[in-house]
């Protein structure tokens, strides 16, 4: 009784009780769900563009932020080094084009998934070997001063990383609409054969969406980077990006955007309220049962296309 | 030349269902099995304990995962918690009832978490590939959460890890820090062989053909009168006993104590890299995907001391870490289909040696 008391009651009292510490709980997570979208992003374009679900990608944000760091480490100028990261992360795509993904095309979807668990040793490896396996600070000029707005304790570094996601939403939103590279991602996303008969390459295509998620990778690095250092657990936001990409659907980015604000809140939400009462640290899977609860009543997520196989 | 089943004449149904019908084969494993008893009469301590109780064990385990992932269709990353589980299970069972032969601990430890592993297989009655990996995610990190959180698993142990205590079978001791690791190869191999024949037979027999059923098509499957709801959950019942049983081994036989760090998310990648590597939906396969990924690691630590070369470690590290991952990209490209295919392409050149024509 005491325990069902203190799950299902106290915890609605606490929030009850003050709401301003609740809202600060509930923008926190938001801010944290940010990073988790950005990390997402960068699944759903190549998912959607050729069908490989890339667990690689967290190591390409570890790998990405590196690089910067690395290079900026060697006295090389931020917009310098910026620019040669992106250098760096296409490089990237065009080899795993090459090498990887041209050999294994039309393999079966697990193949392809463990030979993107393959690149991701391969990553972290070479990153640390080219930059050191030590966690460094990233400074890329934004305070991370707090606030206070209408009694509501804010950060400003995680308002500009907001910022920072809402941008990179809106310009990929926009590359994909208006421009003719753009259109032909859609295409093969939708079907990759009509795509090849009305004579869109798909080998450029891999390397472009595979340099657009390693762009997105970048930004994610910087940002969880600058806040948190970049270290090796960067890695491991892959696999918190599993359900928040349940919940907004593989194929759409609004879907990633919204999961992840969702598992960020959600998440936050349980450890602060519910977790003392179960004895802390439950937001290391709270977000997958979230995510299982969730693929009971919507398998498709959010937004996303319905061609999951239903049984 | 020696390889041939020319004159090999069935003349009943039993001989002709065995599970090896070729004499040549019937030979090899048998041989195969008597040495593998053999070898701790020459292996030494370090081969035993670093080498090869890990390859028996991790074989059990990959056979479970193949079975729920090759056979049954369903993929999971959820194997290191449910080894979590029987590791647990075997070491609460065996503290609790300190009489209790570890044989019968072991099997009770399969079944506890044969049950968790139902529960956890629920999810696979709506959805399937990596929507259902997600589901079995949310087990492994749940689970481990558990049994870290819960005083009650680790008998409030204020170390917070659990120990195997010494425990006899058969007159010999096969637990604990006394037990030689002989003895614990041994036993790790003879469980090995009765749970791999077994798992042979599984797969041959009605269950494993309706699992083979289930994961070509399900629909066609449940229109022929196969039930998706038994099937799917009974594939995730045996490949959770035998994962759990595997689990048990790794504490008992080969670890001796240790907390649930053991069993993290990276453990069950491992396992599923066996699976893959080895062959999906081959027994035999799985336990040359373990062989291999058991070897490759201690090979790359090796190889450079070998050569006369000395890097540092933490490059050491890290070059593994590549050489281990392009090693999975360059086998996944060259043969998808795993160890299991070479096997069988070189079977088939095997009988035609020395005479292709």
């Amino acid at each position: 009784m005491h325990v069902l008391m203190s799950v299902l009651v106290q915890p609605f009292l606490d929030i009850a009780s003050s709401p301003e510490f609740f809202l600060e709980v509930v923008i926190g997570g938001l801010l944290t769900g940010v990073m988790y979208s950005l990390v997402a992003l960068g699944f759903v374009l190549i998912f959607k563009a050729s069908g490989v679900f890339n667990f690689a990608q967290g190591s390409m944000v570890l790998f990405a932020a590196l690089t910067l760091v690395g290079l900026m480490e060697h006295g090389v100028p931020e917009w310098l080094a910026l620019a040669l990261s992106l250098v760096v992360m296409v490089a990237l795509a065009y080899l795993i084009e090459r090498w990887m993904l041209r050999p294994l095309v039309n393999q079966e979807p697990i193949i392809l998934f463990m030979a993107t668990i393959g690149l991701d040793y391969v990553l972290q490896g070479s990153g640390q070997i080219a930059w050191g396996s030590n966690v460094k600070a990233l400074d890329v000029g934004i305070p991370d001063k707090s606030f206070t707005l209408h009694g509501v304790l804010l950060n400003q570094f995680d308002l500009v990383a907001a910022v920072v996601a809402a941008v990179l939403v809106v310009a990929l939103a926009l590359f994909f609409q208006k421009t003719s590279i753009g259109r032909a991602l859609r295409a093969v996303a939708d079907d990759h054969q009509a795509a090849l008969s009305v004579g869109i390459p798909l080998k450029t295509i891999w390397v472009v969406v595979w340099s657009v998620a390693g762009f997105v990778g970048l930004v994610a690095g910087i940002m969880w980077g600058a806040k948190s250092g970049v270290q090796f657990s960067l890695a491991l936001i892959a696999l918190k990006a599993l359900p928040v990409l349940i919940l907004g659907g593989f194929t759409s980015v609004p879907g990633a955007i919204v999961g992840g604000l969702i598992i960020g809140v959600g998440e936050k939400i349980a450890e602060v309220y519910w977790g003392p009462y179960v004895g802390g640290a439950i937001e290391n899977w709270f977000a997958y049962m979230l995510a299982m609860v969730f693929l009971f009543f919507r398998p498709q997520g959010l937004f996303g296309e319905r061609i999951i196989e239903r049984i | 030349m020696i390889y041939r089943e020319a004159g090999q004449f069935k003349s009943t149904y039993v001989e002709d269902q065995a599970v090896f019908p070729i004499l040549q084969d019937r030979i090899f494993v048998l041989v195969a099995i008597v040495v593998a008893f053999l070898v701790p009469l020459v292996a030494n301590e370090y081969w035993l304990q670093a080498v090869l109780i890990p390859f028996l064990i991790f074989s059990l385990a990959a056979i479970g995962l193949n079975l729920l992932t090759g056979y049954a269709g369903q993929l999971s990353l959820g194997t290191g918690a449910f080894m979590a589980v029987g590791a647990y299970a075997t070491y609460k069972l065996s503290t609790g009832f300190p009489d209790l032969n570890l044989i019968v601990v072991f099997l009770l430890a399969g079944l506890v978490t044969a049950a968790v592993g139902i529960v956890f297989g629920l999810p696979s009655l709506r959805i399937k590939g990596f929507y259902l990996a997600v589901a079995t995610l949310a087990a492994q990190f749940f689970i481990l959460w558990l049994f870290n959180k819960v005083g009650w698993f680790y008998n409030n142990n204020p170390s917070g890890t659990i120990q195997a205590p010494p425990r006899f079978v058969l007159g010999f001791m096969v637990s604990g820090p006394a037990a030689t690791a002989s003895a614990r190869y041994v036993l790790a191999l003879a469980v090995l062989v009765v749970f791999g024949v077994a798992a042979k037979n599984i797969v041959r027999g009605r269950i494993g053909r309706s699992w083979m059923a289930i994961r070509d098509m399900d629909i066609a499957a449940e229109i022929m009168g196969i039930r998706p709801l038994q099937t799917k959950l009974m594939a995730f019942a045996v490949s959770s006993f035998y994962c759990g049983v595997a689990g048990a081994m790794m504490i008992f036989l080969w670890l001796g104590s240790t907390d649930t760090l053991a069993f993290d998310i990276n453990l069950s990648f491992e396992v599923l890299f066996m699976v893959i590597i080895g062959g999906l939906g081959s027994i035999l396969g799985s336990i040359m995907g373990a062989a291999f990924i058991v070897l490759v690691p201690i090979f790359l630590t090796n190889a450079p001391d070998l050569v006369g070369l000395h890097i540092p470690t933490a490059l050491e590290q890290n070059a593994e870490a590549i050489v281990f991952g392009a090693m999975i990209i360059y086998f996944l490209i060259v043969e998808p289909n795993g160890f299991a295919r070479l096997w069988q392409i070189a079977k088939e050149k095997l009988r035609r040696w020395p005479f292709p024509y």
